[in-house]
């Protein structure tokens, strides 16, 4: 018979508890605090990235694990996700790769720490437009929407507020971004694209496409808007409850008459759209217009007389890291910057915060063909070995200061974020 | 002391399943139930107790058109459910005779969950979309003239995505109810002189109800919930409450989606409760 009493039950039962309690203290993930000893050697650092599948890609990671000798783990996510984990899961990530739109929401949050410009080598030789503003008196200096410089520096080390002029305090650190505009298929499009507005066109009844995504889509759908003279903005980039009611309201009457063929949320799921010849026009993000091309389908990414709407993505730093942790992460911000990366992601057609550092790197005829706009002299292939572009051919749009200049938007968190959210959902409920 | 074992032991057995039950699906549900009362700033949310989310919903005309949407997906992808499974499983369980070909008959149901819901998703694009197969046979053959627009990217299409998953949800125990209809019973009643459709209506069917039941009660909480196939399906254009629910989240309002989940759980078990009410199913376990 077995010795089993409710008393001895009971002493068993808290003791077996007691012992759990006491083990989950130090589960790996949550070392018992205790002294740092200062001897760690950068080599034994793990530097944990969350971003988007933009630069989350394993060549990148593995010639920075080759470079600076410590270690890179890469979570990719959605946009979306990849804001919710910053702001809600801070330990789950040291760096974090995001867009300058998503800083105001996750600045507030304190989750991410000021970076000194003056630890960051190149600094000084990133693009204007984000280090200061200007871009020699081009429109981009006067775009509308979360432009880096309006989120880039904070006032000091550990305010939480956004400074208007430059301070040593950044944000993020640029090394990605585009100008993004619509994309159309030539062979079943029957006249240039020329305007936001060809959107709207009665032509393209049911052969159009935006974006599902409140902050981006909303900015597009303005430029749309505005450029067919249906309605006109303070700042499209900060819209009022009254303008945000007016947009929804044509959009919806849009989507009654049925000039959307669908809306699409991720990347392959507009290079489904476009490929199928579901949708002869949409909105589209560069590479999508590249992938769409690689099937050997004519794709052209227009240029469009009212301009460009522009996104821009860096690297920010956890709030916890210090010691080793945080001269790698400042050790991997100036190889970032090197050129490398830069022209990794510049055969791809994204530009380099650095384009001075990314040319070492890539070929004259690279150069001339992705940043000046020149015809490419022989075929342009990306870093993954697939020919982009015959040779002959020019880039949509021209040359860097071209593209770049002719910014107009930037990708927005406006103040109204939440009513916008509500009224967006309105227009893909109705 | 052996007594007290006695009385202890379905309770300790119980417990380890008790424990999980309770740490990953009541208090889940818990924080959701408390976080729906919460504020939020499209950053952050700050605790409070406030109904300003359900006001929100239950005085939005977008909420109510949403729910309206939902219930229409609702009751069409149950009837069809219904209306496929009830002869498939008839068929499976009365018309077929050799046990090894119903096995494999009704292993073919299970089809498509042999590769991955987006996969399946994308392949409707080249059967149903403007230059798909259906319209291409269609054009040929000289029906339209026009390339049909609504079978992709339309409430027919998320039914159709919908009634393709989630059939055999309904199939499975229809079937099995069917397969313990005690055969005596048919023959009976067909010697005393009932007709088939007699049968059918006396016998068949109420003796299917329970598997009715429960495969409704898959079908109505998958649907209910449902938010990948209205999207893709949709082409985003379409609204359903877990699409809803969806937005929210990515747009970090996370105490009104909190809010949405809490009533779409309570509609859900309304729904499920009715049909526990109208149909016992305790006969089929």
């Amino acid at each position: 018979m077995p010795k089993f009493t409710r008393r001895r039950l009971l002493q068993t039962g808290l003791a077996t508890g007691a012992a759990l309690a006491t083990a989950r203290c130090g589960t790996p993930n949550n070392p018992a605090p205790g002294p740092e000893v200062n001897t760690n050697s950068i080599k034994d650092v793990t530097l944990r990235f969350i971003g988007t599948g933009v630069a989350q890609i394993n060549d990148i990671r593995d010639k920075a694990q080759e470079d600076l000798g410590f270690k890179i783990e890469l979570k990719a996510l959605s946009t979306e996700e990849n804001n919710q984990i910053a702001i809600t899961q801070p330990g789950q990530y040291d760096m974090f790769d995001g867009e300058y739109f998503s800083l105001p929401l996750v600045i507030p949050s304190g989750n991410l720490q000021a970076i000194d410009v003056k630890r960051i080598k190149s600094f000084d030789k990133i693009a204007s437009f984000f280090t200061t503003g200007d871009f020699n008196g081009l429109p981009v200096e006067t775009a509308q929407g979360t432009a880096p410089i309006k989120v880039m520096y904070l006032s000091d080390q550990n305010s939480s507020e956004f400074s208007a002029t430059p301070t040593d305090w950044a944000t993020l650190i640029p090394f990605q971004y585009n100008a993004d505009t619509l994309g159309y298929r030539p062979d079943l499009v029957d006249k240039e694209i020329t305007s936001w507005a060809d959107l709207f066109d009665p032509a393209f009844n049911g052969k159009t496409s935006i974006l599902d995504i409140p902050s981006i889509g909303i900015m597009d759908a303005a430029l749309v808007v505005e450029a067919a003279g249906l309605m006109t903005f303070g700042d499209k980039g900060n819209m009022t409850r009254e303008e945000i009611d007016q947009i929804t309201e044509i959009l919806i009457e849009k989507k009654r008459e049925g000039q959307f063929r669908a809306f699409w949320k991720t990347f392959d799921e507009s290079v489904n759209l476009m490929s199928s010849g579901e949708v002869v026009l949409q909105s589209m993000w560069s590479p999508a217009v590249t992938a769409v091309k690689a099937q050997g389908i004519e794709c052209v990414y227009a240029p469009l007389k009212e301009g460009y709407r522009a996104w821009g993505g860096g690297i920010g730093m956890s709030a916890a890291l210090e010691g080793a942790k945080l001269d790698a992460a400042y050790a991997y911000m100036d190889w970032l910057l090197d050129g490398w990366v830069g022209a990794f992601l510049g055969r791809q057609g994204y530009y380099s915060a650095v384009p001075e550092n990314a040319k070492k790197f890539m070929s004259a005829e690279e150069w001339d063909f992705w940043y000046e706009g020149k015809p490419a002299a022989v075929d342009m292939v990306d870093p993954f070995g697939k020919t982009l572009e015959k040779a002959g051919a020019v880039r949509d749009g021209g040359s860097f200061e071209e593209r770049m200049g002719n910014v107009v938007v930037w990708n927005s968190t406006m103040d109204e974020q939440v009513y916008l959210v509500q009224k967006w959902n309105e227009f893909i409920a109705a | 002391m052996y007594k007290s074992w006695k009385v202890l032991q379905p309770y300790l057995l119980a417990t380890p399943q008790t424990l999980i039950f309770l740490m990953f699906l009541v208090f889940p549900i818990l924080m959701i139930f408390v976080v729906s009362f919460w504020q939020f700033n499209g950053y952050a949310m700050t605790p409070a107790f406030t109904f300003e989310n359900y006001v929100n919903i239950f005085s939005s005309q977008v909420s109510l058109a949403t729910y309206l949407n939902t219930f229409k997906y609702v009751t069409l992808v149950w009837g069809l459910c219904v209306a496929i499974a009830l002869p498939v499983s008839y068929y499976l369980a009365f018309c077929i005779k050799r046990e090894s070909i119903r096995v494999l008959l009704f292993l073919l149901c299970t089809i498509p969950f042999w590769t991955s819901n987006i996969i399946r998703m994308i392949s409707w694009i080249p059967l149903l979309g403007r230059e798909g197969l259906v319209n291409q046979a269609l054009l040929n053959l000289n029906l339209v003239q026009q390339p049909v627009e609504w079978l992709l990217y339309s409430d027919f299409a998320i039914v159709l995505g919908m009634v393709h998953l989630y059939n055999f949800f309904m199939i499975a125990p229809v079937f099995n109810s069917m397969m313990r209809i005690d055969r005596t019973l048919i023959t009976a009643a067909r010697d005393m002189g009932a007709s088939g459709f007699e049968v059918l209506k006396e016998i068949i069917l109420p003796l299917t109800a329970p598997g009715m039941a429960i495969g409704s009660i898959f079908v109505v909480t998958l649907t209910m919930g449902e938010y990948v196939t209205v999207r893709l399906m949709g082409g985003g254009q379409a609204a359903s409450i877990g699409k809803l629910i969806s937005t929210q989240i990515g747009s970090l309002q996370y105490p009104l989606a909190a809010a949405n989940a809490v009533i779409l759980l309570l509609f859900t078990l309304v729904m499920v409760t009715g049909i526990l009410r109208v149909v016992d199913i305790q006969k089929e376990l």
